[in-house]
């Protein structure tokens, strides 16, 4: 029973809107009922459009993810470990990391035109810094007398790397992953939103341009659901990995 | 002076940490096979000294020597066994991972390392606790589990650094006749540090006590106890009371 009270507020949230917009709204361009949503969020999964720009959004979103979240981890580890090389990038870092990543969506579009690069590019620019950040955190936070046992062994940098500060950090990482793939479906969605002409946010606009607000909502719904079940994947991953040490941080959500 | 039965030696080693003397005129050797504990009050330079040994930190003038070699940096002949265990252990590798990390540093290759590994888990009494999780055996295992991970490396020198300090009093009893077992079947020097004068007197062949700021050598003292050692008969002994009462004077000099 407890594990579903939760879904009580949202159930009587719609069922509210249902009830106003039938009491109230005859005919609308702009908003649609909840049932309707729902009508048009199960036909457009049917008809396989929902599910191919579901695919689309993910490739950008991981293929960005991948690329930003693999160079932010190798270079937060090499920043963790180099106080020279924290020196020297340390004004680079802070100056490139507050544009805006959806400010570079011109640039990219620019360079790269329509398609999946130009939204890779912008999702893998804007994971990058939580990446680098999160992995430098998680790289001072791991217990020095490791280290040590890693140096009186003869541990190779590289054999440290591998095996002693990758799974110390691990479970610090994994939460900086889930962080990151909140931030690249945001991003990726926005991508498409603002200049890609594919995926999810690319399905929102279409809706819109075409007054069919019940297929907005319906995608709307859809992409909180994948959100969600993204983040509840990770969650479990993270659990079943490191279970035995018990010290997952769950306190952070994405 | 040092010579071929030397294992090693610290030779008018002074050491400073930011601008602050912490060791000074530290002048000795140990004998291959033999078993020297260092005692001496918190903060006075025990792990310090133990960190020089293992080439984690140099000294600011002097030399400490392994063999006919000047300790320059971390040496697989040496090995440490640190106080908290909770840390020094990996906690995503099980009993066997946590040992074969140092076969693995050693560049044994992966086919021999189960035959290797499973000799020195018996040897610490953890055969049947071989594939659990650090977090899931007790404090004194968890220090047995370090033990036999130093001891994987094959050191010549096996280093403790108040390896049963945090242990309750039975544990430690069986922990430290272990490490005497170990110790003589091996033929290791084990330089072993205490702030527990009675550990330092049942283990050692010979006792080192400091004094503290600058941590100095205060006073050597040979300890001819019969081996192997006993719980009861050990602690009974009539030398063993002698010592303890001669170097209980030491010690409080130290800690005035
Ligand atoms: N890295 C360091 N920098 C500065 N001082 C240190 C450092 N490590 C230890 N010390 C100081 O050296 C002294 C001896 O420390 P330590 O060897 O840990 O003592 P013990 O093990 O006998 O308790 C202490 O006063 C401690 O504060
Ligand atoms: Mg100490």
């Amino acid at each position: 029973m407890r594990r579903w009270r939760g879904i009580i507020v949202p159930l009587v949230v719609l069922l509210v809107a249902e009830i106003t917009f039938r009491a109230t709204v005859t005919m609308s361009d702009s908003l649609a009922p909840p049932s309707r949503a729902v009508g048009a969020l199960l036909g457009a999964l049917a008809d396989g459009t929902l599910l191919a720009n579901t695919a689309r959004t993910l490739a950008g979103m991981l293929g960005g993810l991948a690329i930003g979240g693999i160079a932010g981890l190798a270079a937060g580890i090499a920043i963790g470990f180099s106080e020279t090389l924290r020196r020297a990038s340390f004004l680079t870092i802070e100056l490139l990391r507050p544009i805006p990543s959806v400010a570079l969506l011109p640039l990219s579009l620019l360079i790269f035109g329509f398609g999946y690069s130009m939204e890779i590019a912008v999702v893998a620019f804007a994971t990058f810094w939580p990446a680098l950040i999160l992995t430098q955190n998680a790289v001072a936070q791991i217990e020095p007398r490791l280290i040590e046992v890693a140096r009186l062994m003869g541990l190779s940098r590289l054999e440290t790397a591998w095996k002693i500060v990758l799974p110390a950090a691990a479970p610090r990482l994994m939460t900086a992953l889930r962080l990151a793939a909140g931030l690249a479906l945001v991003v990726a969605v926005t991508a498409e939103i603002v200049s890609n002409p594919q995926g999810l946010g690319h399905d929102l606009m279409i809706a819109q341009e075409t007054l069919r607000p019940e297929r907005m909502f319906g995608v709307l719904l859809w992409v909180g659901l994948f959100g969600w079940g993204k983040n509840a994947a990770l969650l479990r991953l993270e659990r079943w990995m490191f279970s035995h040490r018990g010290e997952v941080d769950t306190s952070v959500a994405a | 002076m040092p010579d071929s039965k030397t294992a090693f030696s610290f030779e008018g080693v002074h050491l400073e940490l930011g601008g602050r003397p912490i060791l000074q005129d530290i002048n000795f050797a140990v004998k291959r096979g033999e078993f020297a504990c260092v005692i001496g009050a918190s903060g006075c330079g025990k792990t310090t000294l133990l960190r020089l040994l293992a080439g984690l930190v140099k000294p600011t003038s002097g030399s400490v020597r392994l063999g006919d070699q000047t300790v320059t940096a971390p040496s697989r002949e040496v090995a440490v066994v640190f106080q908290d265990y909770s840390r020094a252990l990996l906690p995503w590798r099980t009993a066997t991972g946590n040992v074969s990390l140092a076969l693995e540093a050693i560049g044994v290759p992966p086919a021999e390392r189960a035959d290797r590994i499973a000799p020195l888990l018996a040897k610490v009494g953890l055969t049947d606790h071989a594939e659990k999780y650090p977090s899931q055996l007790s404090g004194g295992m968890q220090q047995r589990l370090q033990i036999a991970r130093s001891l994987a490396q094959d050191p010549s020198v096996l280093l403790m650094d108040e390896p049963f300090g945090a242990l309750d009093a039975m544990t430690r009893q069986s922990l430290q006749d272990e490490v005497l077992r170990i110790a003589s079947e091996r033929h290791a020097t084990v330089l072993f540090v205490t702030h527990d004068l009675e550990e330092a007197l049942y283990l050692g062949d010979r006792v080192i006590a400091l004094y503290s700021n600058p941590g100095r050598v205060a006073r050597m003292v040979d300890i001819p106890l019969p081996r192997p050692r006993d719980q009861l008969a050990t602690r009974e002994h009539p030398e063993f009371l002698r010592l303890r009462r001669e170097l209980f004077t030491v010690m409080e000099e130290i800690h005035a």
